[in-house]
């Protein structure tokens, strides 16, 4: 394979994993902190439509993306306030998010599909970019996805590495304990939920206004579930979660790759197929390992509303 | 429920201004639409046929704590089952035997689709939620891939489907509607479904493992025989949702066969909660928002998928509600306490 289609195939598989990637972050922190919340597929939905109208209608990708994380961030209010405050069950809440957030930015979304409005073209890095391979595969590409160069690392220390991140951590594993230390169990799952929400929102606005601009009914195809896949795949930690998205973004890329060059010896309904047949092999494979076991699991009390006791 | 429902209602009203429509004229069209004749109440029927199957589906499963969501892909599937005999099969076949080996194909094809999910639960621990909806993903792209390649009508002038069934491979349709034989099946199905509920040892073990799994391993309750055997029965009557739109309502394989029904699904059974009787009541419920939904877009041009909203926004009402009405005794305890003390 000559270079100019390994730097087509990789920068290609970093674009194709950057929303899947904030989602997963996203869902990683809420996750952390006790709450599940399946409704990424809407909340990156409405996302990707707000991204878009915003920009649309004001001319600024700043307010875009900025109304992107707002939506998301509230849909994912609505989540925290039915499953922290009411105790409501989780997964059913997330399906009810995941369902209102698809019907309701096809029904609000009507109006503006197919027009075309300010997207975020690539930007590459002065001096960066001239290094062989890496420069034009990396920073040959747009501030979205410099932003997620930065929010894994910073990610990654801050859960492990911060007392904030430690509390955040302690809550989603025992929050009883926590709350007898004095952590406030209810604030931090509604802070990381929301967090989660507007990450979620804002790999929806990467979609509408950077990777396939625009606005299409369903545009985020079941990245919203790929991404809740990979955070089982990460193992809830921020920087295998870019392992994962890559894989993801790779057999995007190679999708790609395979229709520009029309290889036919892969029928194409068959590698529109690759993505989800691949996330379910990653799933069953890190729920099989015994590595992956031993190493971490799911937070324990994921799931389980927190109550204090009171009367007893 | 009353209260939710008009507050799920109030909430569509907000989006109706949202989208710049009058919601009084809105909710009127739609209940027009959806009651507004015996055809369109005829109508409502038709939809909520597919409903009920993908109700009880979810119902199944959920009933010991299972979430299969891959409702959509497993109707997808079986309406492929079911077509795989009405294009290939029929001709060998005596015309009385053609409905039941299609039933029964596609049973068996959205069963066996959801085992796939069942088996790597029930082998592995794989989380069945994720794997029932990805697969979602890729049964839609078989099914278009049929339609749109090999299975398409040669004689269809380039048109997106199979060809039109042979007539014995039709389920008979009442009185100059839509509704068809499937609406008898899927009402038999919520009875025996109900029956097996209340008055069989497997709904009693069900029960346990719903309520206490730790309780069910300890009597000895065979844990994963349960998630294999459910989630087949529930892709299977999933399936049947396939079977009978094809069958019932399109005679074809095309698009619009796979429109949201399996998501729908997960909140008729949430909404009747988890009980079969239940679930036909709500999905004649539900299916009258869709009816009205679809009437919203033909008289006022606003997205049918109104309907969706009205729904999602309902569950949510609906699982508050279940708060307020479960600790309703205690806020009031609360309030008390310190003039006990």
């Amino acid at each position: 394979m000559d270079t100019g289609s390994l730097i087509f195939i990789l920068s290609v598989a970093i674009q194709s994993s950057t929303a899947v990637l904030f989602a997963t972050i996203g869902e990683i922190f809420t996750e952390r902190s006790g709450v599940l919340n399946l409704g990424v597929e809407g909340m990156m939905l409405m996302g990707a439509l707000s991204g878009f109208a915003a920009t649309y209608y004001s001319h600024s990708l700043f307010l875009g993306v900025l109304a992107s994380m707002v939506v998301g961030g509230i849909l994912a209010l609505i989540q925290g306030f039915f499953t922290i405050t009411l105790r409501a069950n989780q997964v059913v809440c997330g399906l009810a998010l995941a369902i209102l957030g698809i019907g309701l930015s096809s029904f609000l979304g009507r109006p503006i599909i197919g027009r075309v409005a300010e997207r975020c073209v690539a930007f590459p890095v002065p001096v960066l970019q001239e290094i062989p391979l890496a420069g034009p595969v990396f920073f040959n590409q747009n501030l979205f996805i410099y932003f997620s160069y930065l929010l894994v690392p910073c990610g990654w220390l801050f859960l492990y590495h911060t007392r904030p991140g430690l509390s955040l951590r302690s809550v989603g594993e025992n929050p009883t304990a926590a709350d007898t230390a004095g952590i406030p169990v209810i604030r931090i799952r509604y802070l990381w939920t929301i967090f989660g929400g507007s990450l979620a929102g804002l790999g929806g606005a990467y979609l509408s206004l950077s990777y396939t601009p625009g606005w299409k009914e369903n545009m985020t195809s079941g990245q919203g579930w790929i991404a809740i896949a990979m955070v089982i795949f990460a193992l809830w930690n921020p920087l295998r979660a870019v392992l994962g998205s890559l894989f993801f973004g790779g057999i995007n890329a190679l999708q790609f790759f395979f229709e520009a060059r029309q290889f036919t010896f892969i029928p194409s309904y068959i590698l529109r197929m690759l993505p989800y047949l691949f996330t379910i092999a990653i799933l069953v494979i890190t729920t099989h390992s015994k590595s992956a076991r031993r190493r971490a699991s799911a937070p324990a009390s994921l799931g389980l509303p927190f109550q204090r006791e009171e009367n007893s | 429920m009353v209260v939710s429902v008009l507050l799920a209602l109030l909430m569509g009203a907000l989006v109706f201004l949202a989208a710049g429509a009058n919601p009084f004229k809105a909710y009127a069209v739609m209940g027009l639409g959806a009651f507004g004749s015996l055809y369109d109440v005829s109508e409502v029927l038709v939809k909520a046929i597919p409903l009920i199957f993908c109700g009880l589906s979810v119902a199944l499963s959920a009933k010991i704590l299972l979430w299969n969501i891959g409702g959509e892909g497993q109707l997808a599937v079986g309406g492929i089952g079911a077509a795989a005999v009405a294009l290939f099969l029929s001709p060998h076949l005596p015309p009385a035997l053609t409905l039941p080996v299609m039933i029964l194909a596609g049973f068996l094809a959205g069963g066996l689709w959801a085992s796939i999910p069942g088996v790597l639960k029930a082998k592995m621990g794989v989380n069945e939620i994720l794997t029932s909806l990805l697969l979602n993903y890729v049964a839609i792209f078989w099914l278009e891939h049929l339609y749109f390649g090999p299975w398409r009508d040669p004689m269809g002038m380039g048109f997106p489907g199979t060809a039109i069934f042979p007539e014995s491979a039709w389920l008979p349709r009442f009185f100059q509607t839509r509704v068809h034989l499937g609406l008898i099946l899927c009402v038999l199905l919520a009875l025996v479904l109900q029956w097996v509920f209340s008055r069989t040892q497997w709904g009693y073990e069900m029960r346990v493992i719903g309520e206490n799994p730790k309780a069910a391993r300890l009597a000895r309750i065979n844990l994963t025989r349960y998630t294999l055997a459910v989630m087949f029965v529930s892709g299977g009557l999933a399936g049947l949702a396939g079977m009978a739109e094809t069958s019932g309502i399109h005679y074809r394989l095309q698009q619009g066969l796979v429109v949201g029904y399996g998501y729908i699904g997960i909140i008729v059974a949430w909404l009747s909660r988890l009980h079969p009787i239940g679930v036909l009541f709500v999905a004649f419920f539900l299916a009258s928002f869709l009816v009205g939904g679809d009437q919203l877009q033909a008289v006022m041009h606003l997205p049918s998928s109104v309907g969706l909203v009205l729904e999602g926004t309902l569950l949510f009402f609906i699982l508050g509600s279940d708060f307020l009405s479960k600790y309703r005794l205690r806020v009031i305890f609360k309030c008390q306490a310190p003039h006990l003390k």
